[in-house]
């Protein structure tokens, strides 16, 4: 049976002619052949509706922790499964988590405490949409950040960029190619017949925008042909969890086996705007226990099927805020201020949790209320994109940004 | 015809101005900075040039078909011309005195959840929660018979999971055969797995194995059985239909979850409700509101009317699927939002603001002030009452997304406290299909001050229309409304000029939305070559501007529904009180193009799941002449490139070999090719 790197040669001088091969696809065919040249990919994950950082690690060195959450704070590591899981001996993960745990050990997983933006809003849609063009406080701009951190290229893969989101998110939108893709064997017109003709229709169109989408758009079935023909086993017999955070994932493996030039993946999940019930009756179920389950699985599930290939990527999650110290009267919590970021992969100093706490005390809170922001996103974003994806222009990704205390040193150089 | 130019720029007369500035609420002229004058087309930043530039006659035909409808049918470019551009306009405006389609009547009638009051729907479409309390034995069965069939089946059903998820931890009670008694409550079960299989129960979604002991042998023969299984779709549908009514409903807890799915959806709308009523009374509620509105869509008589309805209650978005939102929403859209597209903003304000379905959606149903008397210990209750506190997120999205936009100068304090003038605006049993109800318990007393008006100590439920009166009327919501309205109606990034007039429009009005919708359609920019072809169609209005364009039959506006969920905008299904974007190209990614294409493809080919499409009545036109054929569709010419694709594929003899096999097994299949490929065609996706 041919291999599908061999289809892919073949498929590749079939699309562009002998000596027309875009350097993507060649590069992309000929990965394993030069190693060297394979390219790191950073994976980017948004929890929309703000996760409560809080009960996600939890503090439990801190007592404020307890005093200000009687009804919802995840009990003191005991081995139970109903208590959090400890991490450092002040943090440890909540007990849905356990699924993360042999990462942490591993070293491949680390947190990032007290991190969010400098802006001060409460609104998800604000805060999202700064978080995600990567421009606190400035509604002007156009693009995303993850757009913004892929390196101007000629002949651009069109696979460099995905997410696996029915629309194109903020984060991606800009002037690098980028495409959301709800399934991957979906990914084709259904008459093939009449392929060739919408993709002149679209491809001569003088109409701007549909032109621009419509040329990425057949490009990109192409490579997808390549990817549709080999049916996906996770290795390792893994299994993702059933939901769509870890449908993604195991999408995302499969373009990443593909070696077709991912560079840049996004995914989102949402349902943690948690304002009532947050805590079950038991503080390890309910709202958030439920979701963490399947954040956590996921991760792993992606972690473990990737093997070695996770030398070369790197997962970072982020919440457009976090959520008020102190329970609300509704066995929840309200929009709050700082947050957590968990960063996985192959070259992450892990084990540690990075960031200035600030605590918990009373006059310790952003407006008394809410966890202080002691690192900017930005400053874990900037080291990733200079890291991972090797641009160093941060001042092009991240406009205004200039990182003052910071942490450093997430990633291996 | 061509009298829109002579009238539109000069639409607003001095005795006007100057009357409304003498009625205007004076709480504005207090409070307010001038507002920005007032500038022309012509003086907008250079970006916005082309919408200094008028259309010619023909395109405004086509602006008025594209913006103000769904799209045409074939034909309505000609009803349009005989009528008259401003003639039309005005009936458009006044829906009340344009009789409705019959047909779409007639197919309306069916979706009986639309006409109906919240606690009608609540007991006619029993949702997960009432199944619960019955169960429990906390809520009487109905009185109607067949409906309690039904509840005493799901219910058991419910008690049935529950002992499942029991037996693991060996707390094995007795399943209990509910006619009409309550069954084993309160047992011994831990909380956490009694809240598993409640969320479960909950998920309308779940609907595996909903009786293990109804067998299909007991209710069909061994012939019918293998009907069900291996017979055609025809087939399997003439057997539900002779199916007596007494065994359908045994019989649907009978299937396998994937044949209950198959059946369900070949049904025919009075046997499919009645399927779905029996396993998930709620999701019927939904299904007639998708249903409905895009019956509408299609066929109403009313298409400025609808495209409004569907502008509001986007502005003002609930989620279905959020509790007591399943039963409340249709009630919300016919009496809180229908009502009010051409009605005064401050009532559309009000309305949605008592509505139980955003008191839900928002929380602010819950919403206790810190010191209201509702919140104080109560030394002698039987147990401790949960303590309650302060929701912000009603007043936060009130000032946000509803009135003052996020730019609207408001702060943190401002949301606080306009939250707390809304304390004690709730729901008459939230769970069980109540009203608004404005309880004095919950209210919090104090003063509040909320964008520098000072609302006394000691108010009540009024504390909360003062909020919605300072907002109804504040220039920037005037602004904002305005921005929206421009931005779905004329182009993402509609000019300064227009933005502006109709914010004066708004205020002038005492925000009447029928004179500042006027005001928008007869202003010279959304005339212009900025505006034309200038949004990009959301999913939803693709879909049905396929539809008409082919003069397709609705079958089932249910499988259309799905079909619309695979294109990504799943009607009263957008989680986020922001509602989908106004901003369309936000809509254009490579995923979304691929599948417009592929549904344009299979509606062209008749094989649209749920709608009818006459391929035939494409032949004669396409034998004579392809081209005439795509322009009939778009309603007017196709681009060079456009056709000259079509073109060549029509002259690839491959294709044509492939064709000419197929003419010999069904119709022929270029019309259909043609059709499909214009409808996937870029100009269609603008409008």
């Amino acid at each position: 049976m041919p291999t599908r790197r061999v289809f892919l040669k073949s498929s590749a001088l079939a699309m562009f002619g002998v000596g027309s091969v875009p350097t993507w696809l060649s590069r992309a065919v000929y990965a394993k052949d030069a190693p060297g040249e394979r390219k790191k990919i950073l994976i980017a994950i948004f929890q929309r509706g703000a996760v409560d950082g809080l009960n996600v690690v939890i503090p439990h060195g801190e007592p404020a922790y307890y005093g200000l959450r009687p009804s919802i704070a995840v009990p003191r590591p005991d081995g139970s499964e109903r208590s959090a899981i400890d991490l450092d001996g002040h943090f440890g993960l909540h007990p849905a988590l356990r699924g993360m745990k042999p990462l942490w050990d591993q070293r491949q997983l680390a947190i990032v405490e007290a991190v969010g933006s400098p802006d001060p809003t409460r609104s998800h849609f604000d805060a999202q949409d700064y978080m995600e063009s990567g421009t606190p406080g400035l509604k002007a701009t156009t693009d995303g950040w993850l757009n913004r951190a892929l390196q101007p290229e000629p002949h651009p893969c069109p696979l460099r960029a995905v997410s696996m989101t029915p629309d194109l998110p903020r984060s991606l939108r800009g002037k690098n190619e980028a495409l959301a893709i709800n399934k991957i064997d979906d990914f084709q017109v259904k008459d093939a017949r009449v392929a060739a003709t919408f993709e002149s229709m679209y491809g001569t169109s003088p109409d701007q925008v549909l032109n621009g989408t419509g040329r990425e758009t057949f490009e990109a079935i192409k490579i997808m042909q390549s990817i549709q023909k080999a049916p996906y086993t996770p290795a390792n017999g893994v299994h993702y969890p059933g939901g769509r955070l870890g449908q993604s994932l195991q999408q995302i493996a499969r373009i990443i086996k593909a070696d077709v030039g991912l560079e840049v993946a996004f995914t989102d999940v949402g349902g943690w705007d948690t304002h009532v019930n947050e805590v079950g009756p038991q503080p390890h179920t309910g709202q958030l226990a439920n979701l963490l389950h399947e954040f956590g699985d996921s991760l792993a599930a992606f972690s473990q099927d990737m093997g070695d290939r996770m030398a070369d990527i790197t997962v970072v999650t982020m919440s457009e805020f976090g959520r008020t110290v102190k329970e609300n009267g509704d066995r929840g919590t309200d929009h709050g201020h700082a947050n957590v970021m968990f960063v996985l992969g192959g070259d992450v100093r892990g084990g540690k949790v990075y960031g200035d706490w600030p605590g918990l005390a009373q006059e310790q809170l952003y407006e008394s209320r809410d966890l202080n922001v002691t690192t900017d996103f930005r400053a874990v974003l900037s080291e990733l994109v200079q890291k991972q994806l090797g641009n160093r222009e941060i001042t092009s990704v991240f406009p205004g940004f200039t990182t003052t205390r910071s942490v450093r040193g997430i990633l291996a150089a | 015809m061509g009298s829109v130019d002579r009238e539109v720029p000069f639409r607003s007369t001095k005795i006007l101005v100057a009357i409304v500035l003498l009625v205007l609420c004076p709480l504005v002229l207090a409070k307010d900075k001038k507002p920005p004058k007032k500038i022309k087309a012509s003086q907008n930043p250079p970006q916005y040039a082309a919408f200094a530039k008028p259309l010619p006659q023909t395109d405004k035909l086509h602006q008025a078909l594209d913006r103000l409808t769904f799209g045409p049918h074939p034909g309505d470019l000609q009803t349009l011309e005989q009528t008259g551009l401003l003639k039309w306009i005005e009936m458009e405006l006044h829906p009340e005195r344009v009789p409705e389609n019959p047909i779409l009547m007639q197919r309306l009638e069916p979706l009986a959840s639309l006409g109906m009051n919240i606690h009608d729907t609540y007991t006619h479409f029993p949702p997960p929660q009432m199944i619960i309390a019955v169960a429990r034995g906390k809520a009487p069965l109905p009185d109607d018979p067949e409906l309690r069939a039904i509840v005493v089946r799901l219910a058991d059903r419910y008690l049935e999971k529950r002992n499942e998820a029991v037996s693991a931890t060996a707390v094995r009670s007795p399943v209990t055969q509910l006619p009409g008694a309550p069954g084993v409550l309160n047992s011994n079960l831990p909380t956490d797995v009694q809240k598993a299989v409640e969320s479960k129960a909950q998920d309308p979604n779940d609907d595996s194995d909903l009786d293990l002991k109804v067998k299909l042998e007991t209710i069909l023969t061994p012939d019918q059985i293998n009907v069900l299984r291996n017979g055609k779709p025809a087939e399997k549908r003439a057997l539900l239909e002779n199916l007596p009514a007494d065994k359908r409903t045994n019989f649907v807890w009978a299937l396998r979850p994937k044949q209950r799915q198959q059946l369900i959806a070949m049904a025919p709308v009075e046997l499919r409700r009645e399927l779905m009523l029996s396993v998930n009374p709620q999701g019927v509620v939904t299904n007639d509101l998708t249903e409905g509105k895009l019956l509408r869509a299609i066929y109403s008589n009313h298409q400025l009317e609808e495209l409004l309805l569907d502008f509001w209650f986007n502005h003002f978005n609930v989620f279905i699927n959020k509790g007591s939102d399943r039963f409340t929403v249709p009630t919300y859209e016919r009496e809180a939002i229908r009502p009010y597209v051409f009605g005064k903003f401050y009532d559309l304000l009000l309305a949605t603001a008592k509505s139980p379905a955003m008191l839900f959606y928002l929380d602010n149903w819950q919403s206790e002030g810190a010191d209201s008397q509702a919140n104080r210990p109560r030394p002698f209750a039987a147990k401790p009452q949960p303590k309650r506190g302060l929701n912000e997120n009603y007043g936060r999205e009130l000032m946000e997304l509803h009135t003052l936009g996020v730019d609207g100068g408001y702060t943190q304090q401002d949301v606080i406290n306009a939250a707390r003038c809304f304390t004690g605006w709730t729901i008459a049993g939230p769970r069980k299909g109540g009203g608004f109800e404005y309880n004095d318990k919950m209210h919090d007393k104090g003063e509040k001050v909320v964008l520098g008006h000072v609302i006394r100590a000691g108010g009540g439920m009024n504390d909360g229309i003062e909020v919605l009166q300072i907002l109804a009327h504040h220039p920037s919501t005037a602004h904002f409304i305005s921005l929206q309205l421009a931005r779905r109606f004329v182009a993402d990034d509609p000019p300064p000029s227009l933005v502006n007039r109709m914010a004066d429009t708004f205020l002038r009005t005492d925000g009447d939305l029928r004179e500042l919708t006027r005001m928008m359609i007869e202003s010279p920019e959304f005339w212009s070559e900025g505006a034309y072809r200038a949004k990009v169609k959301t999913p939803f209005e693709m879909v049905v501007s396929a539809v008409r364009a082919t003069n397709g039959d609705v079958t089932s506006a249910f499988l259309l529904g799905q079909e619309l969920n695979k294109l990504g905008e799943p009607l009263y299904r957008k989680i986020e009180p922001t509602g989908y974007s106004n901003a369309n190209a936000e809509w254009i990614s490579s995923a979304a193009l691929l599948d417009r294409m592929n549904f344009a493809l299979a509606l062209a080919h008749n094989r649209v799941p749920g709608i009818k499409v006459d391929v035939a009545q494409w032949q004669t036109v396409s034998a004579q002449n392809p081209m005439a054929l795509a322009r009939q569709i778009l309603q007017q010419d196709p681009s060079e490139q456009t056709q000259s694709a079509i073109q060549k594929a029509l002259n690839d003899p491959e294709l044509q070999k492939q064709l000419a096999q197929n003419a010999k097994a069904g119709p022929p299949q270029v019309p259909s090719l043609i059709a499909g490929l214009v409808i996937g065609s870029p100009e269609f996706q603008r409008r």
